[in-house]
């Protein structure tokens, strides 16, 4: 051990001193193989003197693409094993073993690959570099920076490469420079410079400096509290959305039909699973173009969801019309056939739905505040189902026909309307909606015979709360109470909102049983 | 009146045929076969979990009848689904132990099914054989416990995030679902993080309820908390939860190299409907992970991979092991040598053959039942996932570790006797 040592100090030397220094094997095996402290030392050794073979080797340890065959590391390349300095391919032998690195080597890895990406001549890779770096920075990467700094040519760039040579200037020895950096380090919107921040007023022992350093945390205090509440509120309008979708369906069955219906969610439940066997056929026949099943999922889930809610008005629910009692035990009854019939066919287990890989990560819009992309498309999806559905009821003769036999079924029929077929068609519509928010839970969530119980109290307390009757009152709860949960949420946890959340609505329809809108004018069958 | 006393003869005759047949086939069976009870949901929330236990209960059946049974009789399997309803875990039991008679009943997951269950057990003399890491704070004569212990899991997992190694942790956040088992683990966590010299305003509990599926606005608090030093997350939270939990991490940037997510109840079965890709790194706790490389681990994920095959399970394109699957078998393995070793599947005589049996376990050890706790000694492992779901196992025990189920950071544990207690 004591000699492995000692050949790694005497590697680590020999880069120091030579600079641009060809990677040789030894180093290579320095930085793959051994205890984490050497391979941590012997890795920012290689970055001060790194060339385009370093990057590569690094680049292929942060990807998991280099396994080690009888003690030497060797790039692996499509089975095959590359040789690091002279590039020949052999055959992976089955005893090569993974590199193994922890969170702290990858860590260090990353942090590396950046500082040698600052000085990339392409401005993207030089951006993320810097994004990466937040917070890693400390003063043995500070002669890279100052180099980085001086050739940095685009003012955005150079502001942030600014603040992060601040940060790690703090822990200099030289007070005036530390006071220098602490009043830098006021114009961040980092959560990392805030961190830094603390931990340096900790240990501070020079007055001035600790004053400014005190400045500069509130000031960042105070821009980190912004992207806060606005994270926030965007929860809120997600959580919202997500019950708009869920409830949306129901204002057209509950609330325009009058029908309680309480296989509600299991109609999102099948919405979802059209989803996954949507998903499943483009794994299958078209993996090319799998990053758009979802696309081809939201028609299918629609018109699947909308087939059995047809199915269910034609067969048992038309029966049952103006008989509320009968129909809420007929369709509880129905939604546990429905669990079961699923639960037959995909067993009981939940089933994966993968995100598409433009639906991952999310838009850093503040340095505290990222907004997810599957959150963003959901939103966007239930505004365009939302405008859609009012499209359909408002502008279309199908939509008269729903609203007239709403209003007044014996005249609508005298009218000419084949009551029975709308009755059904509407039926359709608000089930196939539930299919629509099935798509988008799978998303979001998971995906199991059991997922319409979760949403089915949420989705009626949106439609009584709005006013049964009322779209535009379904919009209005359904906002309110993402909004009101998220904030609840965030004051007095997860539990307590819930049951806080209940408390308000039971209280707000004793006080006004019509909802938040009333049905306004003569409604015939009120 | 004719007709009514005609009718009641013949009901009475129906029942007596009934009691008759009935009568006449249980002293057939049991001259046979011996029942074994097993009691894991098959669906709601916890199904995700605790489907395989079965599987790993009918795989462990299978092979010991094929290599004659147990005491010359075959093992019969009775099967029943709680459905993750947990006064439902309670009925199902005295249905096992009162009219199946089943010998032995390998179940729970969950600790508030165990708790259901416990006291069914115990006046019935029923056998429960527990397998999944829970939070001690409990004995019972009729439980064996093959999971872990707080300090076979728990423990070490926060030690090692608070090594150099780990990353330094000097903040935490104590994450769970709402049920005794995170409740209770969390306190010892936080009277140990204490002991340790962590500040009250450095620890932040949160919890919350079965089959949450928004996780925003907690992931959004772990990040505020977390700009105020080095933070690392326990979470307990069990179920599909963790779906949701981890889709929401992965989407919100936060990467385990600045907030490590050391997690108790996620395994290699939890991650299957998982994206892994942005979750890389972060770590869990067992005592086996399917990636440890030994003859004996070979032999069990073929063994398992072979009989999911066969049976055309669910997901046997991509057969997975975990550790509440591999503290199954060693149960059963060594409930089969104790009922081997009585020379009777009677409660009290496997109960007292139960102690000191060995088994060699796939996590490498040799596995042994504590003498006296009804606990196994367990080596723990700390993994971080990788890319393809598997866990890397970055830090392990030198050794087995025996368990301590009365946590010496609770208060009064220390007056506790280490071996149940008759009441």
């Amino acid at each position: 051990m004591p000699k492995r040592i000692h050949q790694l100090l005497w590697t680590a030397l020999l880069c120091m001193a030579a600079s641009a220094h060809a990677l040789t094997p030894e180093q290579a095996q320095a930085i793959a193989v051994g205890e984490s402290d050497t391979r941590v030392e012997a890795l920012r050794a290689a970055v001060a003197g790194a060339d385009e073979k370093t990057v590569q080797f690094i680049q292929a340890l942060s990807d998991d693409a280099v396994k080690v065959v009888a003690g030497k590391p060797v790039l692996v390349k499509d089975d095959k094993a590359v040789d690091l300095v002279t590039g020949t391919e052999t055959p992976l032998p089955d005893t090569a073993e993974d590199v193994m690195n922890n969170n702290r080597m990858r860590g260090e890895l990353d942090s590396a690959l950046a500082t040698l990406k600052l000085l990339s001549p392409d401005v993207a890779v030089r951006s993320e570099a810097i994004k990466t770096l937040q917070g890693e920075v400390d003063e043995s990467k500070l002669p890279m920076l100052d180099k980085a700094f001086a050739q940095e040519t685009v003012p955005e760039l150079k502001d942030r490469l600014g603040l992060l040579r601040a940060a790690a200037l703090l822990s200099s020895a030289d007070a005036a420079k530390r006071l220098e950096a602490a009043k830098l380090l006021a114009d961040s919107s980092q959560a990392a410079t805030k961190t830094l921040l603390i931990e340096r007023l900790q240990v501070e022992s020079d007055a001035g400096v600790k004053g400014a350093l005190q400045m500069s945390l509130g000031k960042v205090e105070s821009r980190l509290a912004w992207g806060d509440r606005l994270g926030a509120v965007f929860s809120g309008i997600s959580l919202g959305s997500i019950l708009l979708l869920v409830a949306l369906g129901l204002a057209i069955t509950y609330g325009l039909m009058g029908v309680i219906n309480m296989a509600h969610g299991e109609l999102m439940m099948i919405g979802a699973y059209a989803t996954y066997v949507v998903q499943g056929l483009f794994q299958k026949y078209l993996p090319g173009a799998f990053d758009w099943y979802l696309l081809a999922s939201v028609p299918v889930a629609f018109l699947a969801s909308a087939l059995v809610g047809a199915a269910l008005e034609r067969s048992v629910i038309r029966f049952l019309y103006g008989r509320p009692l009968e129909t809420l035990l007929a369709t509880w009854g129905i939604s546990l056939m429905l669990m079961q019939l699923v639960r037959t066919i995909f067993g009981a287990q939940n089933v994966g739905v993968e995100n598409p890989s433009w639906m991952s990560g999310g838009v850093q819009l503040m340095g505290n505040l990222s907004l997810p992309y599957n959150r963003l498309v959901i939103v966007g999806f239930a505004i365009a189902v939302l405008a859609g559905v009012w499209f359909l009821i408002e502008k279309t003769r199908l939509g008269l026909f729903v609203r007239g036999v709403t209003q007044n079924r014996p005249i609508a029929s005298c009218m000419g309307v084949n009551t029975a077929r709308i009755d059904t068609y509407a039926f359709a519509l608000g089930s196939g909606i539930a299919g629509l928010a099935g798509c988008a839970l799978s998303q979001v969530g998971n995906v199991g015979p059991d997922l319409g119980q979760g949403y089915i109290v949420d989705s009626f307390m949106v439609v009584v709360l709005g006013g049964v009757g009322q779209l535009a009152g379904t919009v209005y709860a359904a906002l309110g109470l993402g909004v009101l949960n998220k904030f609840l949420e965030g004051w007095t946890g997860a539990v307590l909102a819930k049951i806080a959340v209940l408390v308000f609505i039971i209280i707000f329809i004793q006080k006004r049983p019509q909802g938040i809108f009333a049905m306004k004018g003569r409604s015939a069958e009120a | 009146m004719q007709s009514t006393n005609s009718r009641r003869f013949t009901l009475k005759a129906l029942t007596a045929a009934v009691a008759l047949t009935t009568l006449t086939a249980v002293p057939a069976f049991a001259a046979d076969t011996i029942k074994v009870g097993i009691l894991h949901s098959l669906s709601g929330t916890m199904a995700i979990s605790e489907t395989v236990l079965k599987d790993t209960v009918l795989m462990a059946i299978d092979e010991i009848n094929a290599k004659g049974g147990v005491l010359g009789k075959k093992l019969e399997p009775v099967i029943v689904d709680p459905a993750s309803n947990w006064p439902l875990f309670a009925e199902k039991t005295k249905q096992l132990l009162g009219q199946d008679k089943v010998s032995v009943i390998f179940g729970c997951w969950t600790s508030v099914s165990r708790k259901s269950v416990l006291p069914v057990v115990e006046e019935m003399n029923g056998l429960l054989f527990y397998p999944v890491q829970y939070e001690g704070e409990e004995l019972s004569k009729n439980v064996f416990y093959t999971g872990a212990a707080p300090n076979q899991q728990a423990i070490p997992a926060v030690d090692y995030l608070m090594s150099k190694e780990g990353g330094g942790a000097k903040r935490w956040v104590l994450l769970g679902t709402d049920y005794v088992y995170p409740r209770t683990t969390n306190k010892i966590l936080r009277a140990y993080l204490k002991s340790k010299g962590v500040k009250e305003t450095d620890i932040d509990e949160k919890y919350t309820p079965f089959g949450h599926s928004d996780y925003q606005t907690i992931v959004a608090d772990v990040k505020k908390f977390a700009a105020g030093g080095k933070t690392a997350v326990v979470s307990t939270i069990n179920g599909d939860s963790n779906v949701p939990f981890y889709k929401e991490l992965g989407n919100a940037g936060l990467k385990a190299k600045d907030v490590p997510v050391v997690a108790f109840s996620v395994g290699e079965e939890e991650l299957r409907g998982v994206d892994t890709k942005p979750l890389v790194g972060h770590l869990a706790a067992w005592n086996y992970f399917q990636s440890i490389k030994n003859p004996d681990n070979t032999a069990f994920i073929k063994k398992w991979s072979d009989y999911a095959k066969a049976k055309k399970l669910p997901g046997s394109d991509k057969p997975l092991t975990n550790d509440p699957m591999e503290a199954t078998y060693i149960g059963i393995n060594m409930w089969k040598q104790a009922v081997e070793k009585a020379k009777s599947t009677d409660t009290d005589k496997v109960i007292a053959a139960m102690s000191g049996q060995t088994f060699k376990a796939p996590s490498g050890i040799v596995s042994k039942m504590d003498e006296k706790n009804h606990h196994l000694h367990k080596s723990v492992f700390i993994g971080e996932i990788k890319a393809d779901g598997q866990f890397n196992v970055v830090w392990k025990t030198p050794g087995p570790v025996k368990a301590k189920p009365w946590s010496p950071f609770i208060e009064g544990n220390d007056k506790k006797p280490d071996e149940p207690v008759a009441k």
